[in-house]
C-alpha cells in the first residue's frame, strides 16, 4: 500500500482543496447549476494564463508573476484592432496576430533583467510587473491621444488626451466562446466518445494493467451514462438549460496544452528541462543558459498574451489601467493548487489547478454569507487563500534549499 | 586610489538628484508656490523616516530588505486602533498607541524572523508573499474585531473596523503643529523631525551596541560570526523583530501626520516606498547606514512631492505623478536586484 500513500502525499494539496471546496459547496446551499455554469466559463478563460506559467518553471525560473505583461501586450493588440474597427471573430484573430510581436519583445526584455538577478526571479519579474505596468499606464494615459493621434474620440477620455478606463468589445464579446456551444450533456457524451476511442487504442496498443484500464473504461461509461440520461433521459432539467459549455474555448485551451506538452518532448524543451534542472550541469555540457533562459520567458510571455485575449473576449469590456493587475498572483495560485511547486509543473496540474481555484473563488462568498453572514469574510478568504498558498510554497521552497545547502555544507566539512 | 566623485555618490542619485532639480526648474517657471512645496516636502520626509528606518536592522543582521514592512504596520495599525477605541487624545494617545502596538510587533517580529531564520537567501520573495498573505488575513480580522466606538466601527452596522479611520479629535497633526513654526513661507513640523531624529539617534546608537556589533558581524559575514561564535540565528531574530518594532511606530507617527489609520488592503505595498528609499539613498540589500536611510528618504519623498504640482500643470487629470512614482520606485528596486544579483550565493 505505499504506493497509494505516495500517490495520496504527492497529490495532498489538490485534495485539501477538494476537501475545502465540496465543504464550502456543502454549506454554501449554492444552486448547482449557477455554480458548474460560472466554474466551467471561469475556467475556459483563466487556464491559458495558468499554462503559460510552466515554462519559467521549468526552466528553473520559479513562478513568472511578470506574465502581467504578456497581459498587457495582450490588451495592446486588442486595443489597436479596435482601433483599426475590426470585430467579431476577424478580431479577435488579429489581436492574437498582432500580440506575437509585442509579447516576443516584452519577453525578451525581461529576460534581460532576469538574467542579472539569477537566483530572484521571481520577486524580480513581480517588481517588472509593477514596473512595466507603470510603462503602459504612461502609454495609455499620455502619449495615445497626447503624442500619438488617436482618429476616433470615442476611445479617448474628454480631453482628448489617453485612453478611457473602460473599452467595451462591442462585436467581440463572446467571439470565440460562441463559435461552438452546447449544452452540458452534448459536451459528456462527445468527451466519453472521443475517450473511449482512446481506450481501446490504449488497450490494444499498449496492453497497460488491466486493472487500470477497468477503471478508466468504468469512468467512462459512467461518463456515457451521464450524458445519455441527461441529454435523452429527461434528467436534470436545469444543468441541461443553464449549463452551456463554450467547446471552441475549450478546444483552444486544449490544443495549448498539448503544444506545451509537445514542446518539451522537443530539443528546445529538452534543454530547457535541464537548465530547470542543474543550471551548472547544463552549462557544462555546452548549453548557454542565458538563450534558455530568455526563450522560456518570451514564450510564457506569448502564452499569456494570447491568454489575456481569450480571458477578456469573455469579460467583455477590457478595463484598461486594471484588467493585468492581478494576473500573475491568481494564476500562480492556481497553478499551485493544482500541486505544482516552485520547479516543477505539468499540464494537467495547471488544468486542474484553475479548475479547483475557480470553483472555490466561486464559492467561498456564499459560503462566507451562509456561515457569518457577510459575503466579505469570503472574498477576503479566498484573497487569503491565493497568498496563503503562494507564500506556503515559497517558504517550503527556500526552506528545501537552505536545508540542502547546508547538508552539502556539512558534507565538506566532514 | 582615489573615486571618481560619479562612482562614489552613485549614479542612480546624480540621476534622481538631476531630475529633481529639473522639477524644481519647472516648478519655478510654472510660478508654483515653493513654499508650501517645500513644507510638503519636509513633512513628508518626516512621516516616511522611520518607516524607511525599519530597513536599518533587516539589512544590518543580514537579513535583506525588509519586505514585511506590511506585518509591522499591521501591528502598529492594531495598537493605533486600541488607543482610539480607549479614547485617548493628545500626546498620551500617541503614546499609547506606540506602547500597544510594541508586545504585537515583538510577537509578529518573532514569529516572521523565525520563518525568515529557514529560508536564508530568499528573504524577500518569501518576506513580500508571507506579508501578503498577513494582510489579506487581516482583512478578515478587522471584519470580526470587538471594537465598540464609533469612531471605528462601520456606521450603521456598529461592527466591524472601517476602512479608515480619522484621528480627527484624536491626535490628528500633533507633531506636525505642536511647537511648528515658519521660516520664509516654510512651516517646518518641529516634533516630526524630532520624532524622527531620535528614532536614528537610538537606532545609531543601537548599532553602536555591544548587540548592534554583533549583529553586524553576523550580517556582514555569517560563517565567520558563527565560527567565531556568534549565534547568526538569534542576531537575525532580533535584528528582524527590530524592523517589525520601527514598521509598527512608523506607522503610528505617519498615521497621525496623515489624520488618518488606513487598514484592509492600505498596508498591501507599504513595503515598496521605504525599500526604493533606502536603496536610492546608497544602501544594497547587504549594507546600510543611517545616512542612507536619511538621504533616500528625503531624496524619494521630494521627488514624489515635487513631482505632483508639476505633472498637474502637464495633465490635469492628476494622474501623471502617480504613474511617475511607479516607475521610479520600482525602477530603482530592480536597478538594485540587478547590481547586487547575477550568481546564486
Amino acid at each position: 500500500m505505499t504506493k497509494w500513500k505516495r500517490t495520496l502525499k504527492k497529490n495532498a494539496v489538490p485534495l485539501l482543496f477538494i476537501s475545502l471546496s465540496a465543504f464550502a459547496f456543502l454549506y454554501s446551499g449554492a444552486s448547482g447549476p449557477v455554480v458548474v455554469s460560472d466554474v466551467v466559463s471561469r475556467f475556459a478563460r483563466n487556464a491559458i494564463l495558468v499554462l503559460s506559467l510552466i515554462f519559467p518553471v521549468l526552466a528553473g525560473m520559479g513562478l513568472n508573476f511578470g506574465i502581467a505583461i504578456g497581459a498587457m501586450a495582450g490588451q495592446i493588440a486588442l486595443f489597436f484592432v479596435m482601433l483599426a474597427g475590426i470585430t467579431g471573430t476577424n478580431g479577435l484573430l488579429a489581436a492574437a496576430l498582432l500580440c506575437v510581436p509585442l509579447a516576443v519583445v516584452f519577453g525578451w526584455l525581461s529576460s534581460l533583467v532576469l538574467n542579472r538577478t539569477k537566483g530572484q526571479e521571481m520577486i524580480t519579474s513581480m517588481l517588472l510587473a509593477f514596473f512595466a505596468s507603470g510603462v503602459y499606464q504612461f502609454f495609455f494615459l499620455y502619449l495615445l491621444g497626447g503624442v500619438i493621434p488617436v482618429n476616433n474620440p470615442d476611445f479617448l477620455m474628454g480631453s482628448g488626451i489617453g485612453v478611457r478606463s473602460n473599452l467595451d468589445m462591442t462585436g467581440m464579446q463572446y467571439a470565440l466562446d460562441d463559435l461552438l456551444k452546447t449544452d452540458v450533456f452534448t459536451c459528456l457524451l462527445a468527451t466519453a466518445a472521443g475517450f473511449g476511442v482512446w481506450l481501446v487504442y490504449q488497450a490494444v496498443k499498449h496492453k497497460k494493467q488491466p486493472l487500470y484500464l477497468a477503471l478508466l473504461f468504468a469512468l467512462d461509461a459512467a461518463l456515457l451514462a451521464l450524458g445519455v440520461l441527461g441529454k435523452f433521459g429527461g434528467l436534470w432539467p436545469q444543468y441541461r438549460v443553464m449549463v452551456q459549455i463554450p467547446v471552441a474555448t475549450l478546444l483552444v485551451v486544449a490544443l495549448v496544452g498539448f503544444v506545451i506538452r509537445y514542446f518539451f518532448s522537443t530539443r528546445m524543451g529538452q534543454r530547457m528541462r535541464a537548465v530547470g534542472n542543474d543550471t551548472t550541469a547544463s552549462s557544462a555540457v555546452g548549453i548557454d543558459v542565458n538563450r534558455v533562459r530568455t526563450q522560456a520567458m518570451i514564450l510564457s510571455t506569448l502564452v499569456a498574451a494570447l491568454g489575456q485575449i481569450v480571458y477578456l473576449q469573455n469579460i467583455g469590456t477590457i478595463a484598461v489601467y486594471s484588467a493585468h493587475e492581478n494576473v500573475g498572483m491568481f494564476s500562480a495560485a492556481a497553478l499551485l493548487v493544482g500541486g505544482a511547486s516552485v520547479s516543477g509543473a505539468t499540464v494537467p496540474q495547471a488544468l486542474l489547478g484553475t479548475l479547483l481555484f475557480h470553483l472555490l473563488f466561486n464559492i467561498l462568498p456564499i459560503a462566507g454569507q451562509k456561515l457569518f453572514g457577510s459575503p466579505e469574510i469570503g472574498e477576503y478568504f479566498r484573497v487569503f487563500i491565493a497568498y496563503g498558498i503562494i507564500a506556503v510554497t515559497l517558504s517550503l521552497y527556500a526552506w528545501k534549499i537552505t536545508a540542502k545547502r547546508n547538508a552539502t555544507r556539512e558534507k565538506k566539512r566532514n | 586610489m582615489k573615486q571618481s566623485l560619479i562612482a562614489r555618490v552613485g549614479l542612480p542619485r546624480i540621476i534622481i538628484f538631476a531630475f529633481l532639480l529639473l522639477l524644481l526648474a519647472l516648478c519655478v517657471l510654472t510660478k508654483q508656490d515653493l513654499g508650501a512645496i517645500t513644507g510638503d516636502v519636509i513633512v513628508r520626509f518626516g512621516m516616511n523616516g522611520i518607516l524607511a528606518l525599519s530597513m536599518f536592522p533587516s539589512i544590518l543582521c543580514g537579513a535583506g530588505l525588509n519586505f514585511g514592512v506590511p506585518i509591522g504596520v499591521i501591528a502598529g495599525l492594531v495598537g493605533g486602533l486600541l488607543s482610539v477605541e480607549f479614547g485617548m487624545t493628545g500626546f498620551g494617545g500617541v503614546a499609547a498607541a506606540c506602547l500597544f502596538s510594541v508586545p504585537i510587533a515583538v510577537a509578529f517580529g518573532y514569529l516572521y524572523g523565525k520563518l525568515l531564520n529557514t529560508v536564508k537567501g530568499n528573504e524577500i520573495v518569501v518576506g513580500n508573499y508571507i506579508s501578503y498573505a498577513a494582510v489579506s488575513l487581516m482583512c478578515i480580522f478587522w471584519l470580526l474585531m470587538p471594537f465598540t466606538n464609533p469612531a471605528i466601527t462601520w456606521p450603521i452596522r456598529g461592527t466591524g473596523v472601517r476602512t479608515t479611520v480619522t484621528l480627527e479629535g484624536f491626535y490628528d497633526g500633533l507633531l506636525n503643529d505642536t511647537l511648528s513654526f515658519t521660516v520664509l513661507g516654510v512651516k517646518i513640523p518641529t516634533l516630526l523631525l524630532a520624532a524622527f531624529a531620535l528614532a536614528c539617534v537610538l537606532i545609531w546608537l543601537f548599532s553602536r551596541s555591544k548587540t548592534g556589533l554583533l549583529m553586524k558581524a553576523a550580517g556582514e559575514n555569517p560563517m565567520y560570526a558563527a565560527a567565531a561564535g556568534i549565534s547568526v540565528d538569534a542576531m537575525r531574530l532580533k535584528g528582524i523583530i527590530l524592523s517589525t518594532l520601527l514598521a509598527a511606530v512608523g506607522i503610528v507617527i505617519y498615521s497621525q501626520s496623515y489624520g488618518f489609520y488606513q487598514l484592509y488592503n492600505a498596508p498591501l505595498n507599504m513595503a515598496f516606498a521605504p525599500v526604493a528609499a533606502v536603496l536610492l539613498g546608497g544602501a544594497t540589500t547587504r549594507t546600510v547606514k543611517i545616512r542612507h536611510v536619511i538621504i533616500g528618504t528625503f531624496l524619494f519623498q521630494a521627488i514624489i512631492t515635487v513631482a505632483m504640482p508639476v505633472a498637474n500643470q502637464l495633465a490635469p487629470d492628476g494622474g501623471l505623478a502617480e504613474v511617475a512614482r511607479i516607475i521610479v520606485s520600482n525602477g530603482i528596486i530592480l536597478y538594485a536586484l540587478m547590481q547586487s544579483g547575477g550568481e546564486r550565493k
